[in-house]
């Protein structure tokens, strides 16, 4: 008790001692750009960048206003959704756009990680670094419509190109997720399996495949759904799937029918995400 | 049986680990290799296995330069090499059978190890440790599930399924309690006394480096600085191997604390010392 007394008063003296010999000091956040007028010219500057886009809409609101009961008819088409009538062809479209999602998500998985392997920085020699980073970044560098388009007037219509516009672009985005996933595992457990004298495909497997796993799964279901998704979009520039029935249904202003897809596609699409993410909560 | 020859270690940024090692472990030694952060330490036995690319000077392991060994050689030689991490360093996935198994990785080839289908002898030596380290009722809970004690003791029954001449030892109880801490050096210096291993085991704690090692070393920034008996580490040696401090003197510390570090607190009516 007598000893947290005396510190106490030790304390106390010390407080006093800097209060007396210095004046107070203003501190402010340090700025990320520090130069005061850059600051504010570039602020300037994306302010009247954005001014001047909105200008080049040119919004007619006179014809907005006129379009709109066009708009009410074209939209009341949709209604009532009718399942009947194109009814075999919508299932026609959606198994060959699963057949297409199933095949090129497999695929382009399977390509995917030798790739990722290569792209990863902790696992791959420079040369094949570069070689695999190039194939992610091409593959990413075109989305996947352009993709589809090059690949119908290469391969004619029809799903083959779909499924090949599927796995090339599958390639980019699992390939980049799964080696930053790869480049994150922790160094000591896979120092720890060479350090028995693996060779490196058994450390591969053992060192670094169980770490990136629960990823690779949640990766490989978010890209099926995705994929899903996608073909639908390729079947409408000649990739076949769903996408070319909803496209014929486009063409001959069905728009019913075109409402009976368009409500498939979604009820595909919410069952695949929930079951997905459930599988995902599983593997974590 | 291990030999160190002038080791010398930069790295790529620049920084000097290791500024010429000699050392010499002979076999059954267990030795004891202290200093501060950054001395070497670690720097030192991943140079042993090869972990870390050594830049200069040779390590002889039974008279074989590890240094310049091809990279099959290599890892032939790394199943010699039982290694003990900080931290454990288990594949945390993985089961605790899977774990101790992955020390025959580099008896096994590649499509047996990916099958999971190990030799019957493998097994057996797997279970004889496990049961030896006292989590042989725990072979198909995944490491993640154990405590750090447990965990060390998988790592520890991972580095001697390997059927090592020699263990390198990383700070093998630096994240554990200090009851834990003595029995996992007491596990580690008991196997290696069983099997006649050579030992190198990096430790921060100087108690438990006098309490466990026959030799102990000291190194400070990559320069051996000393090279003796646990009994040989006075005050003197410590500031050469860790710089300058009051070894013992704390002046807001109970009296009972100064003379002697003890684990059982004490509460001392003395009042507290003034040592200026």
């Amino acid at each position: 008790m007598k000893k947290i007394l005396r510190n106490q008063q030790q304390r106390q003296v010390d407080t006093n001692m800097t209060n007396l010999s210095l004046a107070p000091r203003t501190w402010k956040r340090k700025s990320f750009i520090e130069n005061q007028t850059v600051r504010y010219s570039i602020c300037a500057g994306v302010i009247l960048y954005l001014f001047l886009s909105f200008n080049t809409l040119e919004i007619n609101w006179i014809r907005v206003w006129e379009g709109l009961p066009r708009g009410q008819k074209f939209l009341a088409g949709f209604a009532p959704p009718d399942f009947i009538s194109r009814w075999e062809e919508i299932v026609d479209g959606v198994l060959e756009s699963l057949w297409m999602t199933v095949a090129s998500t497999v695929v382009g998985i399977f390509i995917s990680i030798p790739v990722a392997l290569g792209a990863a920085r902790n696992i791959a020699h420079p040369s094949v670094y570069y070689f695999c980073r190039g194939i992610i970044a091409i593959s990413r560098s075109f989305h996947e419509i352009l993709l589809a388009i090059f690949f119908v007037k290469f391969f004619g219509f029809g799903p083959f190109a779909g499924f090949v516009t599927l796995s090339f672009a599958t390639i980019g985005f699992f390939a980049k997720l799964l080696t930053e996933d790869i480049e994150d595992t922790s160094v000591s457990q896979s120092e720890a399996i060479q350090a028995t004298g693996a060779n490196w495909w058994q450390w591969i497997n053992y060192g670094i495949q169980p770490q990136v796993m629960p990823r690779m799964i949640g990766l490989g279901l978010y890209r099926f759904d995705i994929n899903f998704r996608e073909s639908a979009i390729v079947g409408v520039v000649g990739g076949g799937g769903i996408g070319a029935t909803l496209n014929t249904a486009f063409d001959r202003y069905e728009f019913d029918s075109a409402a009976a897809i368009l409500i498939v596609i979604i009820a595909i699409v919410f069952f695949v995400e929930y079951t997905s993410g459930i599988v995902r909560k599983q593997v974590q | 049986m291990l030999r160190l020859e002038a080791l010398h270690k930069r790295y790529a940024t620049g920084e000097v680990a290791l500024t010429g090692v000699d050392l010499e472990v002979i076999k059954g030694q267990v030795m004891a290799l202290i200093g501060p952060s950054g001395a070497g330490k670690s720097t030192l036995i991943r140079c042993v296995n090869r972990l870390v690319p050594p830049t200069g000077g040779r390590i002889f392991f039974n008279n074989e330069d590890v240094t310049r060994l091809s990279s099959r050689k290599l890892l032939k030689m790394r199943r010699q090499m039982g290694m003990i991490f900080q931290e454990f360093a288990l594949v945390e996935r993985l089961s605790v059978m899977e774990n101790v198994l992955s020390g025959r990785l580099g008896y096994v080839g590649f499509w047996r190890s990916f099958l999971r289908k190990f030799p019957q002898t493998d097994i057996d030596k797997a279970f004889r440790l496990l049961k030896r380290i006292g989590l042989d009722h725990m072979v198909d809970k995944r490491a993640d599930e154990l405590s750090g004690g447990q965990r060390q003791r998988v790592g520890i029954a991972r580095a001697l399924i390997q059927d090592p001449q020699l263990l390198l030892v990383d700070e093998p109880t630096a994240s554990l309690d200090p009851k834990t801490s003595r029995q996992i050096m007491r596990l580690i210096c008991e196997l290696a006394h069983e099997r006649n291993l050579a030992c190198v085991i990096n430790i921060h704690d100087v108690p438990l480096a006098k309490m466990f090692a026959q030799r102990v070393v000291g190194l400070r920034l990559g320069e051996i600085v000393y090279d003796g008996t646990p009994e040989g580490l006075n005050d003197d040696v410590l500031t050469e191997i860790y710089g300058e401090e009051d070894w013992h003197i704390n002046k807001y510390a109970p009296k009972a604390a100064q003379q002697e570090s003890s684990w059982d607190e004490e509460d001392t009516e003395e009042p507290a010392a003034t040592a200026s």
